[in-house]
């Protein structure tokens, strides 16, 4: 419900900014839409965008369920992208397949790596999550400033780039369905049934609900911390992996994270932390976002009316988590009061 | 205590005239939901005069100052300031009729100064504007030499020490014009020097004519400052005193009770072998001062072990080392033949331990799980209700149903959350998690705090059984009673060590009461105000 009228909202003040424009929001909302939804290049490109919205989405949306806000999607996506062009160049010499399985893998690893260090800080020594995975994403960007500029450069071409994965290694779209589409809908299914059926999940869940709970239970709080940061980051960097090796122009260059991270993060509140609810908002998101040079070619307006909109959307979804975190820290008080009447 | 002596002798012990009367409670009532926090309570004060009100947690002490406050409204009863019996509308309007509060927790900003804390919401100003922190610093040094608490205006809260934040707590409520002045729990966080301390500025403030409440559940700082006593329990005041006619083992039997003898059938233990033996235990508190002071206990299969005593003495540390919640300092903790000292809560629990913990809320349940979810906290790692990592729902819904019943815990369904059951239901699902596993030991810490008559004697007789089916139980309990009905041998702590072990049956209440105050066993009762427990 919260979502819906988050977007609803949204989609209001947007619409006065584009009458603004003077352009009717009617006709540009369908602009937008239908080339994004019914046009075949439309739909290529928005369901191209969906794989690894999503799982930016699963990265933002595990850690919320233990109560941590991990801001960091983006520069585990982009060390995810960028261990995974590593690894195809190291094996640009062995057969496709191989290529394929070991770069998925150094992506899960390099984004599950990237992550586990802020869980890491957190639990030992309690650093917030929000500003480590803030400070390690602008880390990621030098990092690999350096690398294309330096070990994996590739000289042919005239800007900083990485080596393209090898033909045979290379997985473009079939027909309109690109091949990561499966793989992440399957992860968020997945995800969804490790929370509620698994006894990770449930530790996962007893620690976002009652911490104090959680350690009388013996469950330890830095070790789900490390473990959920470390799941998350993998989703984010195997997102990454298959941006590499199934997007054209198939090379890590400038622009390949655009701003998915931070969109995992509207996804993730719009899903409200919900594995499988992030399919419909990955594909919202990416409908838009590949509408948006449309949009601007047909009506005029600036491609950027899209990032307010989504900017928006995300302020209004957010604004009733806000309104619970004060809630429930009265809440909080109020059991307290209770609980200790008289003491 | 010095500084308790040096007061005038007029001020102490003598009933105040109905004209000098500060503060009067008339049948003051208090509920939230089911539970009565505070039942018809009378009391009065006058001025200069100190009273504690001295009770268990959970007596009612807070939400009976929160209502003269006016942070809360009582439900009926009413509350009479210098003879005026207009309801307080809240803090403010406390205030201005001359009440001070200095609360457990202090309300104080950490990166500012003394005399910028001291200002905050009326800060003097010059020129309209500008901020007069001279003015400021002199009504600091003023208010400090006045009432005699040394603060050094300049200094930053968070580079004080404790007490000396507390002092400027208690400046803080000084700096309007008070007549009487509340204190909650004002000595918990204090070390005793700082205790010592505060008691002497109490005192002095009470010789220049404040009326003071003090909370408390320490006997000592009753008997050391307070002129009159009030003792609460269950919501209730159960006795009033004049300080110089009674002692700590009177006060002390007040406190944990005598009016209800709660009766278990159970039969003779037949104790087997030692199942826990906890042999010199020091174990720190949250502030880092010792709890338990060397404890030493060893519990056999097929007994129940009660711990007595007054709140405070360790009790909760005992519990939370035995339990693997909190790392001792030395000692050790072994079950049977295996060392758990060091074992983590999981280990413990896995090792054979149940533990019904003190705080129901925070650490026995997820209000936002289901009984069912909740049910299994303790063992959703082990068979049947998960294998390999995935949980078993099928088997998780049938524990469930089966504790439900077996514990009579009234709910809608197994589904429903834990946090919409009544305290009563919550605790029988605490209670039906820890003994369902039959451990080999299990730990109650205040098992029955807050539930109905009825999960009583629920709770009390599974405990019976638990016994005669071989465990050992450890009871910890502030309900003497409860301790004496059910234990088959008594352990009395005080200061964090056993002062005398006692069979169960053949305990005389008074002996109890002055063993939990710290005497020794067999010494007959001093004065404790010239001979303290120091």
């Amino acid at each position: 419900m919260v979502p819906l009228v988050a977007l609803a909202a949204a989609f209001s003040v947007g619409a006065l900014l584009i009458r603004s424009q003077g352009v009717n929001p009617a006709y540009a909302y369908e602009s937008l839409f239908s080339y994004a939804l019914l046009d075949g290049s439309g739909l290529t490109a928005t369901l191209q965008k969906v794989v690894p919205l999503v799982l930016c989405g699963l990265a933002v949306a595990i850690p919320l369920r233990l109560g941590l806000f991990n801001i960091g999607g983006q520069g585990q996506f982009m060390v995810g992208a960028i261990g995974a062009a590593a690894a195809a160049y190291a094996l640009r010499s062995a057969p496709g397949i191989v290529t394929i399985i070991v770069t998925m893998v150094v992506g899960v690893l390099a984004g599950s790596m990237w992550a586990s260090i802020a869980g890491l800080l957190k639990a030992a020594r309690g650093v917030h999550e929000v500003i480590s995975t803030i400070m390690l994403n602008s880390v990621a960007g030098g990092l690999i400033d350096w690398m294309l500029n330096g070990p994996l450069a590739d000289e042919q071409v005239p800007y900083p780039a990485s080596h393209a994965v090898p033909g045979s290694a290379q997985l473009p779209p079939i027909g309109v369905v690109p091949i990561g589409l499966p793989v992440a809908v399957t992860l968020a299914v997945a995800t969804a049934w490790l929370l509620r059926r698994t006894t990770i999940g449930f530790r996962f869940e007893t620690v976002g609900r009652n911490r104090y709970a959680a350690s009388y239970a013996g469950i330890s709080i830095r070790t789900t911390t490390v473990v959920a940061m470390g799941i998350a980051g993998g989703c984010a960097g195997l997102s990454g992996g298959i941006e590499l090796v199934g997007v054209e122009p198939y090379r890590y260059q400038d622009g390949i994270a655009a701003s998915l991270g931070f969109d995992g993060i509207t996804i993730a509140l719009l899903a409200r932390g919900n594995p499988i609810g992030t399919i419909p908002a990955a594909l919202l998101v990416a409908a838009m976002r590949a509408g948006a040079p449309h949009l601007a070619l047909d009506t005029g307006l600036r491609p950027e009316i899209v990032d307010m909109v989504l900017a928006i959307t995300l302020l209004f979804v957010s604004l009733p988590l806000v309104v619970k975190l004060i809630f429930r820290k009265h809440a909080a008080k109020g059991s307290q009061l209770a609980s200790s009447w008289g003491a | 205590m010095t500084q308790a002596e040096s007061r005038p002798e007029a001020a102490r012990g003598r009933p105040p005239s109905t004209e000098e009367r500060v503060l009067e409670l008339q049948g003051l009532s208090k509920s939230y939901g089911a539970v009565h926090a505070n039942s018809d309570i009378t009391l009065h004060i006058g001025r200069g005069e100190i009273v504690a009100l001295l009770g268990e947690n959970g007596a009612g002490k807070s939400t009976l100052v929160k209502q003269i406050f006016g942070l809360t409204r009582p439900d009926a009863g009413r509350i009479v300031i210098k003879g005026d019996s207009t309801p307080i509308k809240d803090p403010k309007d406390a205030i201005r009729r001359g009440i001070g509060m200095v609360h457990q927790h202090f309300q104080l900003v950490p990166v500012m100064t003394v005399a910028e804390n001291l200002i905050l919401g009326h800060e003097p100003v010059r020129g309209g504007i500008r901020l007069d922190l001279a003015a400021a610093r002199m009504m600091v040094r003023e208010l400090s030499e006045k009432h005699g608490l040394a603060v050094d205006p300049d200094a930053r809260i968070e580079d004080l020490p404790v007490g000396a934040q507390q002092r400027v707590e208690i400046l803080k409520a000084l700096s309007h014009r008070v007549d009487l002045l509340i204190l909650d729990e004002p000595t918990a966080v204090l070390t005793p020097q700082e205790t010592d301390e505060l008691l002497g500025v109490l005192s002095e403030l009470a010789a220049a004519g404040t009326a003071i409440v003090f909370i408390t559940h320490k006997l000592r700082e009753v008997l050391a400052v307070a002129d009159r006593v009030y003792v609460l329990r269950r919501g209730r005041v159960v006795g009033t005193v004049p300080t110089d006619e009674t002692d700590a083992a009177r006060l002390a039997t007040m406190m944990v009770g005598h009016d209800v003898i709660l009766r278990v059938d159970k039969k003779p233990s037949t104790p087997g072998k030692a199942v826990l033996s906890v042999r010199d235990l020091v174990v720190r508190d949250n502030r880092r001062l010792t709890a338990v002071d060397g404890f030493s206990i060893e519990v056999r299969a097929g007994e129940i072990v009660g711990i007595a005593g007054v709140e405070g003495n360790g009790q909760r540390e005992l519990v939370e080392a035995i339990a693997g919640m909190r790392s001792p300092l030395s000692g050790t903790v072994r079950l049977g033949d295996r060392d758990i000292t060091r074992f983590n809560a999981a280990d413990t629990n896995a090792a054979g331990v149940g533990h019904i913990p003190e705080d129901r809320e925070r650490h026995g349940i997820v209000a936002s799980y289901s009984i069912a979810d909740n049910l299994v906290l303790n063992c959703f790692d082990s068979e049947p209700y998960s294998r390999h990592w995935i949980r078993n729902i099928s088997a998780i819904r049938e524990h469930a149903i089966a504790l439900r019943a077996e514990f009579d815990i009234r709910s809608a369904s197994i589904d429903a959350t834990a946090g919409s059951l009544s305290g009563g239901n919550k605790q029988k699902v605490v209670v039906a998690r820890e003994m369902a596993a039959r451990p080999r030991l299990l730990v109650a810490a205040q098992p029955t705090r807050g539930v109905d008559i009825g999960a009583i004697e629920l709770i009390h007789r599974r405990i019976v059984e638990a016994r005669d089916a071989g465990a050992a139980v450890l009871l910890v309990s502030a309900e003497l009673d409860e301790v004496l009905s059910l234990a088959d041998r008594v352990a009395v702590i005080h200061a964090g060590k056993v002062v005398a072990e006692l069979p169960g049956d053949l305990v005389d209440r008074a002996e109890i009461g002055r063993l939990m105050a710290g005497e020794r066993p067999g010494v007959p009762p001093t004065d404790h105000r010239s001979d303290g427990e120091s």
